[in-house]
């Protein structure tokens, strides 16, 4: 027998058991649109991409972690420099978070402009806004698990905030840190938080946007010059194309971790006074840029307390906006809503390079 | 073999060997280094009967010199061999039963105390426990 | 009821003036203070007179149970409610007053020189004082006349005396400088004597009095440590190296080998202090040594001479080493920073370390031919350093070679598959 009739044979003793020919016929059928605006369908992916190359290093990483005060900082530092490809590991790690969440943020807004959000997708859209949500709860408590002065303090400041919140907010912090203070019972949970029940939220949520994306087929923008786009099927044409994409951010990727490495930092000392300079991760420096400027007291109102309010309105409305936006749902432009995604875009820039100038 | 026939193997090969990138490293990770742990709060400074009483040896605990004493009764103890005066290396005096910098001529006795000489401040004393035939060493 | 609280608020009246008469019964409470001299002082509003009286509580000699009439004699428990001083400062009940200046030593060795009296309260107390008090440039001008000089109370205090381990006392290790500059930095005081008054200024700013007075390093020395204390005079030129070598004894041990011993005899000068003063002994830095601007070897010798080639040769050592052991700090910082362990390097480092401290001691051989070997020591143990620092450097150029294996790889990869797209679509196009 010849090889491809043998692995023909193979195929179909597969098909007869597990039926899968109808998922070959149903992505066979996947259709990419081409216009002026489809290099943004290739986000997705690379966020997705990002994602997968955090599972991978991060299980590696559960390998040798140990996640107690007394032993993260060393295990991190043995990974470091005892672990053979350690230090690639971890330094792919942390630039693959922060990839993902750019991707992610880059992914959110290219949506957004698109109006991709609008009907039949409002679910996706959602779904896509908790994943967002969701890889930001990755990041802060990922960044915890080193336990170093930095993420100690950075971590000590963003909760908090958290007991800001009115009514349950002592509470909430309580439960975040696992007690008063920030010490190795946050580490542990956040360890906990970051493996277990982040993961296992984050698996429902995007399947859920997968097979939304699979159900309802690619969106196109608003107008008649999309309607008759030519249609590239996504096997082999566009799947091709992905992984040259997806290739590149290996590369890009690699590159970094070798030129970059991430830093160890310190070992975190509770009673040493907080770093100079201190201030949480990029993708949450316009957020604490904002809070540093609202006064202390605003009429009476703590003024830190309306940030959070403001901020939490804020994420409402994301998950919200294609309820927000009703033009889009009868196939309208709408200029307002473009250009508050731009005044958004600026505001995030801008207050993320003031945080670092500060 | 046409064009289409080369590209395919190029594009495997390549393939082929971006995966052996891939794998190398990772197969080289999961296999435990030779010091499977971090020696930084914990070493095996000696094992059981390496020492005889009245007598030290000076063992490496992480970047850091430290000294382990065998008192004259068979009791173990450890200190940091860092000398608190200029930082020199101390070392066992078994003719004094004493822990004794040879740069300055600085004492110190068998609890670590600074008993003469220039140092001012006494050696940190490290815990010792006796694990089979292993002698490991912490910081309390 | 009403009888029986009644009852009760009696019994309680009772109990608290049973209980006061108690507290308050004179002598009946442990040592008592009161006293008919403590009294009538305390009453007067000249410090001259009163002070004594409500400074006395704080002194040792309270603390021990002795009082007034233990020292001064007369009688303690008269004199006061009578209003008649008289009755207190009674000769015929021993009362001698304040003693004069240049009987204050003898007043108190009275007790202090008594052996058996002192055993009583403190068994491992010195009996001595007056004797080396005696032999003392306070004590021999105390005889002759001289009632300007010190005596037991002019470091001691008088009553509100501490222990000398006591922070408070004058005594005490800290406040000895300052205690004896009270009056040799008085410039007008010690006009008559010749002497110079910049001691204090000197030590001070000496790396001893910075380290006691500003860093309570109680290890560091004082006036006491070198000129004794109740036999004080100065040390006198050799035995002031004598007083160096107290703590710093491979110093003066191996000076005493080398060719500065009979030199420095030769000549009259003092051995340690001919080159680092005494009173004003600076911290010592590496530039001494040498035939640079700021060596001291120059002082004396003159190029050409064996001292001066053997002060080049060491200072060339040593900078050598010294040099050498920045390097590898400098490699093992730098291997960290990139991010490989170099525990084993640092742990190596200290050996090197330890060579330039022997080294700096070493020096005072004055002799190449000893002091050689602890430098070649140093530069073995830092060429392992080194070995280690370059090996962790290789490690961290491997990662680069590494990247520049892979990356070409991916760029391949994607080329590879950009090329079979286009020949994909050129065999069947999009529609």
């Amino acid at each position: 027998m010849s090889d491809s009739s043998r692995r023909s044979n193979l195929v179909a003793w597969f098909d007869q058991r597990l039926g899968w020919s109808t998922i070959k016929e149903v992505a066979m059928h996947k259709r990419v649109p081409m216009h002026k605006h489809s290099i943004w369908y290739y986000l997705g992916g690379m966020t997705l991409f990002c994602f997968l190359v955090q599972i991978i290093t991060g299980i590696f990483l559960l390998l040798y972690y140990r996640p107690t005060a007394e032993g993260a900082f060393e295990s991190v530092e043995f990974i470091m420099t005892e672990v053979p490809f350690g230090w690639l590991m971890r330094s792919l790690h942390s630039w693959s978070a922060n990839l993902m969440i750019f991707f992610a943020f880059v992914h959110l807004f290219s949506v957004f402009f698109m109006k991709a959000y609008r009907k039949p997708r409002e679910l996706t859209w959602i779904s896509g806004a908790f994943l967002l949500i969701l890889s930001l709860g990755f990041g802060f408590s990922g960044y915890l698990l080193p336990w170093n002065q930095l993420a100690y303090f950075a971590t000590k400041v963003g909760t908090d905030i958290l007991g800001q919140i009115p009514v349950i907010g002592h509470w909430l912090l309580v439960v975040a840190r696992g007690g008063d203070n920030v010490t190795g019972a946050t580490l542990t949970r956040f360890f906990g938080v970051h493996v277990a029940i982040l993961p296992m939220i984050t698996t429902f949520f995007l399947l859920a946007h997968l097979a939304l994306v699979q159900k309802q087929g690619m969106s196109i923008p608003i107008g008649d010059e999309y309607k008759n786009c030519r249609q590239m099927p996504f096997f082999p044409n566009f799947a091709l194309r992905d992984l040259v994409g997806w290739t590149l951010a290996l590369g890009t990727l690699v590159l970094l971790a070798s030129i970059f490495p991430w830093e160890l930092g310190e070992k975190a000392d509770a009673l040493a006074s907080a770093p100079a300079g201190i201030r949480p991760e990029w993708f949450f420096c316009f957020m604490f840029q904002t809070l540093k400027y609202i006064p202390g007291k605003v009429w009476f109102i703590n003024g830190e307390l309306l940030g959070i309010l403001g901020f939490g309105i804020g994420g409402l409305a994301l998950i919200l906006v294609p309820f927000l936006d009703r033009k889009a749902a009868h196939e309208q432009r709408n200029t307002i809503m473009t250009a508050i995604g731009w005044v958004v875009i600026l505001y995030i820039i801008v207050f993320t390079v003031l945080a670092y100038m500060d | 073999m046409g064009r289409r026939g080369f590209l395919n193997y190029f594009l495997g090969g390549g393939v082929l060997a971006l995966m052996a990138g891939i794998v190398y490293p990772i197969v080289r990770f999961i296999i435990p280094p030779e010091q499977p742990e971090a020696a930084t709060s914990q070493v095996v400074a000696a094992k059981v009967g390496e020492l005889t009483p009245n007598s030290g040896k000076i063992f490496r605990f992480g970047k850091d010199p430290a000294i382990l004493v065998m008192t004259a009764s068979g009791e173990y103890r450890a200190f940091t061999a860092i000398c608190t005066h200029l930082d020199c290396t101390v070392q066992y005096r078994s003719d004094m039963e004493q822990i004794w910098c040879a740069c300055h001529n600085g004492h110190y006795d068998l609890y670590g105390n600074n008993v003469s000489g220039p140092p001012p401040a006494p050696l940190t004393q490290y815990t010792v426990a006796v694990r089979g035939d292993q002698i490991v060493v912490s910081k309390a | 009821m009403r009888a029986k609280r009644f009852d009760i608020a009696r019994l309680g009246v009772l109990t608290a003036a049973l209980a006061l008469l108690v507290v308050l019964w004179p002598g009946s409470a442990g040592v008592s203070y009161a006293s008919s001299c403590i009294d009538c002082h305390s009453a007067f509003d000249d410090p001259e007179i009163s002070g004594p009286a409500k400074k006395f509580h704080d002194d040792v000699h309270f603390q021990k149970g002795l009082s007034c009439v233990d020292c001064h004699g007369g009688n303690a428990s008269k004199g006061y409610d009578e209003g008649d001083p008289d009755l207190a400062h009674d000769r015929k009940a021993g009362f001698v007053g304040a003693p004069k200046t240049a009987d204050i030593p003898k007043f108190c060795a009275r007790c202090h020189s008594d052996i058996e009296y002192m055993k009583k309260y403190n068994p491992k107390l010195r009996v001595d004082q007056y004797l080396e008090y005696r032999s003392s440039v306070h004590g021999k001008r105390l005889e002759s006349g001289d009632t300007k000089v010190a005596t037991c109370v002019s470091c001691h205090g008088v009553h509100d005396i501490m222990p000398v381990k006591d922070t408070r006392a004058p005594v005490y290790k800290t406040n000895v400088a300052k205690t004896c500059s009270g009056c040799h930095s008085n410039a007008k005081y010690m006009e008559p004597y010749h002497i110079p008054t910049n001691q204090f200024d000197l030590y001070s700013a000496s790396v001893h009095g910075e380290k006691l007075l500003k860093e309570g390093d109680l290890a560091a020395p004082t006036c006491n440590n070198c000129h004794g204390n109740h036999g004080a005079t100065p040390p006198g030129l050799m035995s002031v190296s004598n007083s160096c070598g107290e703590c710093h004894a491979n110093n003066l041990e191996y000076f005493n080998e080398s060719p500065h011993k009979e030199a420095f005899a030769d000549l009259g000068v003092g051995e340690c202090d001919a080159c680092h003063g005494h009173h004003d002994v600076n911290k010592t830095n590496d530039t001494m040594l040498g035939v640079g601007d700021e060596a001291i070897c120059v002082t004396c010798h003159d190029q050409g001479d064996p001292g001066y080639q053997t002060a080049a040769a060491m200072a060339t050592e040593f900078d050598t080493l010294k040099a050498m052991l920045g390097e590898a700090r400098t490699l093992l910082n730098k291997a960290e920073r990139g991010g490989v362990n170099v525990s084993l390097g640092k742990f190596d480092l200290h050996t090197a370390d330890d060579a330039l401290v022997k080294a700096r001691t070493a020096v005072h051989y004055f002799d190449t031919s000893k002091f050689n070997p602890i430098i070649v020591s140093g530069v073995s143990a830092t060429e392992n350093v080194m070995d280690l620092g370059n090996k962790a450097m290789w490690d961290l150029k491997l990662r680069q070679i590494g990247l520049g294996f892979t990356l070409p790889l991916v760029l391949l990869v994607a080329l590879a598959l950009y090329l079979k797209i286009r020949q994909i679509e050129r065999r069947k196009p999009i529609p």
